[in-house]
């Protein structure tokens, strides 16, 4: 019976995974990550690769609204920027999408940055409203910028190519997707043992406080918005080369809330969260649909209402996690653990 | 002359409304710190109540404003005993998200109810068209002006005469101190929501009488946040002026400007005045250094 971790070095303490039951499990999440694709089909791969996607994404916006406490609704049009960079770059300049991508993740970071600006002055309700003028205004210039964007009509772009082969597909894509969420998580848990991710964090809980502890603060929170709008162009760019077709109406502010839903749910401030928040919102409307359809015999009525059980069934799920978990799945999960830990001698 | 004419018409028609929508959403603010993104939606339950009373049932116009009243009230108070309550301390990011989730919830309640396609409206409201110095504009225009003004007019009375009015002034000034003046602040809580959710519902039923029930009614509420960043978030005056200020300039860049810059020109004015008076036009200053 244990009453608690202790550690008793340092290098223990600041350890990524600091308990046996954690390195078993990352072990285990390789092992699925890797021979799943083998075993699922075509059908779950289509869901896994949209999970990872939406993975970064999260990742993204949590450092900037779970770490760093500046809320932003424009992720729908930062993750349009990430796209509409990378597809217009592998269309028109024939750039091969390896290179396209990181490319239009550092666009996506300057003009994330951009729009980062007015947090020096504004905060917490007034900024969420600036990063929602943001998101209409973006919207608004791709949308009649016809020149470069191609206005309303989708922007189609080659299929992705790596050593002569085509990457097309959910099989080839899903290690592309892979690597790259891999990447992504391996850089924003590191992030956060560093100086900047603590910046970031002292930033959220006190702003005041971390400049009078040295932390300058309009540094610093440009620098949560270009790391985050990194990823989130990151996202966007995938999604761009995964759909080989780019439109508009796939990053409105409805996209936005998805990917607000999706950290709330999941857990602020936590990049496991994220992932899990990611999979939770990209099931749901699945699963819902795969029901419906399912059902559709029985009760013909339902095929027509079922995309309003889920935009229903959406927002009851955020209430409800607001109501009565606010730390998210993360936090569920933590409860599961401790239970059992000291299972069956829980106090 | 005429053109210019049609469009300030039309203009102060959207901004009667915008007022009309901005004006719940400020007294929401004022009363609670919340910001409410279901107020769109609550323009579309006022509109659809109101659809389906005088529409579908066939019933007077004046027993649909009743009923519409009536239900704006009770989704009110229900939302706000049922979540918003639990949510008191919650950081902002979960008061934003909560109502956001609300706004779907009542997105997908009203389609599932009347589908999503664009009905036309009983109209109850005269649309004759009558000639105003060489312009010619319809008389629901007009009356959706004067209904609004009304509203607004009576709203000021509220506040500055009647008891409860004063009583929900002094909890938004400060709630410790109301609260010690025995005024009870989960009454008046519900009572901003229900007030705030009626004010949308007429805003909902004008729109609705012009353009027909739909759907898109609900992108109104997005439109707010400009009209109450130009306010001032907590002023209701601002609400009116502002309203009306973006109503106008929709309507002069729609006419003389066009490429759709309507649709963000309220957007790129409130960055603008975010950047300049952040408290918006007679928003009250709250000075934090950082």
């Amino acid at each position: 019976m244990e009453s608690g971790i202790f550690f008793s070095s340092y290098a223990k303490d600041m350890a990524l995974r600091r308990t046996h039951a954690e390195k078993i499990r990352l072990v285990l999440a390789i092992l699925f990550v890797v021979t799943v694709p083998w075993l699922a089909s075509n059908y779950q791969l289509t869901l896994l690769n949209q999970i990872g996607i939406a993975a970064i994404g999260a990742i993204g916006l949590n450092i900037l609204v779970g770490f760093t406490g500046q809320i932003s609704l424009g992720q729908g049009a930062f993750m349009a920027v990430g796209a509409y960079t990378s597809g217009l770059l592998a269309k028109n300049l024939g750039l091969p999408f390896w290179a396209a991508i990181p490319i239009a993740s550092f666009a996506t970071a300057a003009v994330g940055a951009f729009f980062g600006i007015p947090s020096l002055r504004l905060k917490g309700l007034y900024l969420a409203i600036v990063t929602l003028a943001a998101q209409q205004i973006i919207q608004w210039v791709i949308t009649h910028w016809d020149y470069v964007t191609g206005g309303v009509d989708a922007l189609v772009i080659p299929a992705p190519t790596l050593f002569g082969q085509r990457v097309n597909g959910e099989f080839r894509f899903y290690w592309i997707i892979l690597f790259c969420l891999v990447l992504t998580i391996i850089f924003t848990v590191n992030l956060f043992r560093s100086r900047v991710g603590r910046a970031f964090i002292a930033i959220r809980d006190q702003d005041i406080a971390a400049e009078v502890m040295g932390v300058d603060l309009f540094r610093y929170k440009l620098l949560a918005f270009a790391t985050s709008s990194f990823f989130v162009g990151l996202a966007g760019a995938l999604i761009a080369h995964y759909r080989t077709i780019v439109s508009w109406e796939r990053f409105t502010i409805e996209t936005s809330i998805l990917y607000l839903a999706m950290i709330i749910i999941g857990g602020l401030g936590s990049v496991s969260g994220s992932v899990y928040g990611a999979a939770f919102m990209v099931l749901l409307p699945a699963l819902l649909n795969n029901f419906g359809r399912a059902m559709s015999g029985t009760i013909p009525a339902l095929d027509r209402i079922i995309p309003f059980l889920q935009q229903g069934l959406f927002g009851i799920v955020i209430v409800l996690f607001l109501i009565l978990e606010p730390e998210g799945l993360v936090k569920i999960w933590r409860n599961i653990k401790d239970y059992f830990r000291l299972w069956p001698f829980s106090y | 002359m005429d053109q210019f004419l049609q469009l300030t018409l039309s203009g102060l028609t959207n901004g009667a409304v915008l007022a009309l929508a901005a004006l719940g959403f400020v007294l929401i603010y004022k009363a609670s710190d919340v910001l409410n993104f279901a107020q769109g939606e609550f323009l579309l339950v006022g509109a659809y109540v109101m659809f389906a009373v005088v529409g579908e049932l066939g019933w007077h116009w004046t027993i649909g404003i009743v009923v519409t009243v009536l239900v704006a009230v009770a989704l009110g108070v229900v939302l706000e005993r049922l979540v918003l309550r639990p949510m008191i301390g919650e950081p902002i990011i979960s008061l934003i998200m909560v109502t956001i989730g609300l706004s779907s919830l009542l997105r997908a309640v009203v389609s599932t109810i009347w589908g999503t396609d664009e009905r036309a409206f009983p109209s109850f409201i005269p649309s004759d068209p009558l000639r105003v110095f060489g312009a010619t504009v319809t008389t629901d225009k007009l009356w959706a002006i004067g209904i609004a003004a009304l509203f607004l007019i009576a709203f000021n009375m509220f506040f500055r005469r009647s008891n409860d009015g004063i009583a929900m002034r002094a909890v938004a000034d400060d709630q410790q101190a109301a609260l010690s003046m025995g005024i009870s602040v989960k009454r008046i809580f519900a009572m901003a929501w229900s007030i705030s959710a009626v004010t949308a519902a007429i805003g909902g039923i004008i729109v609705a009488n012009i353009l027909g029930v739909s759907g898109n009614i609900s992108g109104l509420g997005l439109q707010v946040f400009p009209v109450v960043i130009l306010g001032g978030l907590d002023s209701i005056p601002g609400a009116v002026i502002g309203g009306v200020i973006i109503g106008l300039l929709q309507a002069y860049t729609g006419g003389y400007v066009g490429y759709g810059l309507n649709s963000i020109i309220p957007f790129i004015v409130l960055v603008l005045i975010l950047m300049v008076k952040p408290y918006g036009l007679f928003g009250q200053e709250i000075i934090e250094r950082v």
